[in-house]
């Protein structure tokens, strides 16, 4: 991903080997839905300078595009902007001057709206139908491009594709299709190498892919020479972050690996996939992704360590909340509206990661972590409800002890942190296109 | 008998888009991987007691290029929702390691050291 680092000499190596273009991945929804919430990056702003401040030169050099997708890693427009605003930097320093294609991929909620009543938008899974009132409350909406857009940039004479939201593997299905690659080879060496040396056996540090595309199958091999791949590793990628490893889903069809053989080439280290097949869609699809805001949260972690509390933990939680939400009405009365501010705490050494699935539901242990949060409308509420609720937990009576206690241990002074907005998904659907290029416009920029 | 963690290269569990989580089960050999797959304990039913989903959910495929086992459930909670208690779906697979395999010798395990049932 982009700006999570490669060494300069896997780039030199792979550059040796006279690519066809360079792609890079810099998104992801992994990470939650904040990134789309706020547009905000992910990785700073000079880890990403790093990485590009190598990879322009190098392909301007070697007179190959460089292909960069789902910007920054929401792909929505304040992302790409900031990932365009380093590269022009990049750029300047360098006195380089490529010709760069933007991709935009956000959407209008009024537009989607429209394309809803005209049945063009449909759920995912198991996901509800949508309502008008879900897009409209969403703060930012993108669309996940295919190929199409990336292939009509470089047929503009792009040097440089920054694009919005783009599914993985289209940043590289897209060069490799457009000079005529056999769709089956070309996506799924796309999958393989969008992760970079994620698909080798033991990838000790980010790190560089090299694919190589024909028309029988295609290979793939770290750039790194003390990595490799297997058989197996290269299989195993096929699993990763995907519901189904032998259907891969993408907008104009879907990539079928169920009858591919992985065989280790004579170097040891790269592997040959053969028999990926692609089946062409009824429909071109896109999919969705949306984030809207679900409030503000402030949050206080406390040490638990009396034998006696931790015995008796969720009767004193139970007591402990309804105080805290009894004291919050009280001071702040009519500013929180039923239903729209909640309190609740979570418990770290017995459920921290699993919560209501976990299913060793015993305290075990000598001591645990509560991690209470409070969330309301306006960050200052929730600061509000926080500073109390620290002191109330800190003198909650425990059962066995007779007196004024002193229950948990803050780690923090103050013992409140506030963690800002907080943003949930709210778009789990895919948009039917009679275009796939309609959505993302193209700017040309010459630098 | 054998517990998953002793039968399996690497058991994990990671988001498939924010509302699904998709699970892992790659083991190092054909013959270990047959064993488990066949063995009758990873089924649909597994994965929707464990995690508290409709069986009809849960999606499970044995992928034999990769020698793996894989599960994908619809989150509970989406990702970094405020209920959520794990954002990359990262540590989900936890109930799983010590998951009870019968009728399978664990790796390294001493030649007919697998007491079958």
């Amino acid at each position: 991903m982009l700006g999570t680092g490669f060494p300069e000499a896997s780039l030199r190596a792979g550059l040796e080997r006279r690519p066809a273009f360079l792609g890079v991945d810099a998104g992801s929804t992994d990470q939650g839905p904040q990134a789309l919430g706020t547009g905000e990056p992910l990785l700073s702003r000079e880890a990403i300078r790093r990485d590009l401040s190598l990879l322009l030169p190098a392909a301007l050099e070697h007179g190959i595009p460089l292909l960069v997708g789902s910007a920054g890693p929401s792909g929505s427009d304040d992302a790409l902007d900031g990932l365009w605003r380093v590269l022009r930097e990049v750029a300047r320093e360098q006195g380089l001057h490529p010709r760069v294609a933007l991709i935009r991929a956000e959407q209008q909620a009024e537009h989607l709206a429209g394309e809803l009543r005209a049945g063009r938008i449909h759920p995912l899974g198991a996901a509800p139908p949508l309502e008008e009132a879900t897009l409209r409350r969403a703060r930012r909406i993108v669309a996940m491009m295919g190929p199409e857009p990336y292939q009509a940039a470089l047929d503009r004479g792009a040097d440089v594709v920054l694009a919005g939201r783009s599914t993985d593997a289209a940043i590289f299905a897209a060069p490799l299709l457009r000079a005529g690659a056999a769709p089956g080879p070309a996506w799924h060496a796309g999958k393989i190498v969008e992760c970079g040396a994620a698909a080798s056996t033991a990838r000790t540090a980010p790190d560089g892919m090299l694919g190589l595309v024909d028309d029988e199958g295609f290979s793939v091999e770290p750039l790194d020479r003390g990595m490799r791949c297997s058989p197996l590793s290269v299989a195993a990628h096929a699993l990763y972050e995907t519901p189904d490893p032998t259907r891969l889903i993408e907008p104009p069809g879907t990539l079928v690996t169920s009858d591919c053989r992985y065989e280790q080439a004579e170097d040891g280290r790269s592997v040959r996939v053969t028999g990926s097949a692609f089946e062409p869609a009824q429909r071109y699809t896109v999919k969705l992704e949306g984030a809207e805001l679900a409030g503000y949260q402030t949050i206080v972690p406390a040490a638990v360590r009396d034998p006696l509390l931790l015995r008796q933990l969720d009767a004193w939680t139970d007591t402990l909340l309804e105080k805290i939400r009894e004291r919050a009405r009280g001071f702040l009365g009519a500013a929180l509206e039923p239903g729209s501010w909640s309190v609740a705490v979570r418990v770290y050494g017995r459920d921290g990661a699993l919560g209501a699935l976990e299913p060793e539901r015993r305290l075990e242990g000598h001591e645990a972590m509560l991690l209470f949060e409070f969330t309301a409308p306006e960050q200052a509420q929730a600061t509000a409800i926080a500073k109390s609720a620290g002191l109330l937990a800190m003198h909650h009576p425990i059962e066995g002890w007779e007196g004024f206690v002193n229950a948990v241990a803050f780690p923090y002074a103050p013992y409140e942190i506030e963690r800002g907005a907080v943003w949930r998904f709210s778009l789990n659907h895919v948009w039917e296109l009679a275009d796939p290029l309609a959505p993302f416009p193209i700017a040309l920029e010459e630098l | 008998m054998a517990r998953l963690h002793e039968l399996a290269r690497l058991v994990r569990s990671k988001n498939a888009g924010p509302f699904a989580v998709t699970f892992d089960l790659i083991f190092d050999d054909p013959s270990t991987f047959e064993a488990v797959r066949d063995a009758g304990v990873v089924t649909p039913g597994l994965f929707a007691k464990l995690y508290g989903v409709p069986e009809e959910q849960v999606t499970l495929v044995a992928y034999t290029p990769a020698l793996a086992i894989k599960a994908t459930i619809p989150r509970p909670v989406a990702s970094g929702d405020l209920a959520d208690t794990d954002v990359f779906g990262a540590q989900l697979y936890g109930p799983l390691v010590e998951l009870e395999v019968p009728g399978v010798a664990g790796r390294g395990a001493p030649a007919g050291g697998a007491v079958r049932p």
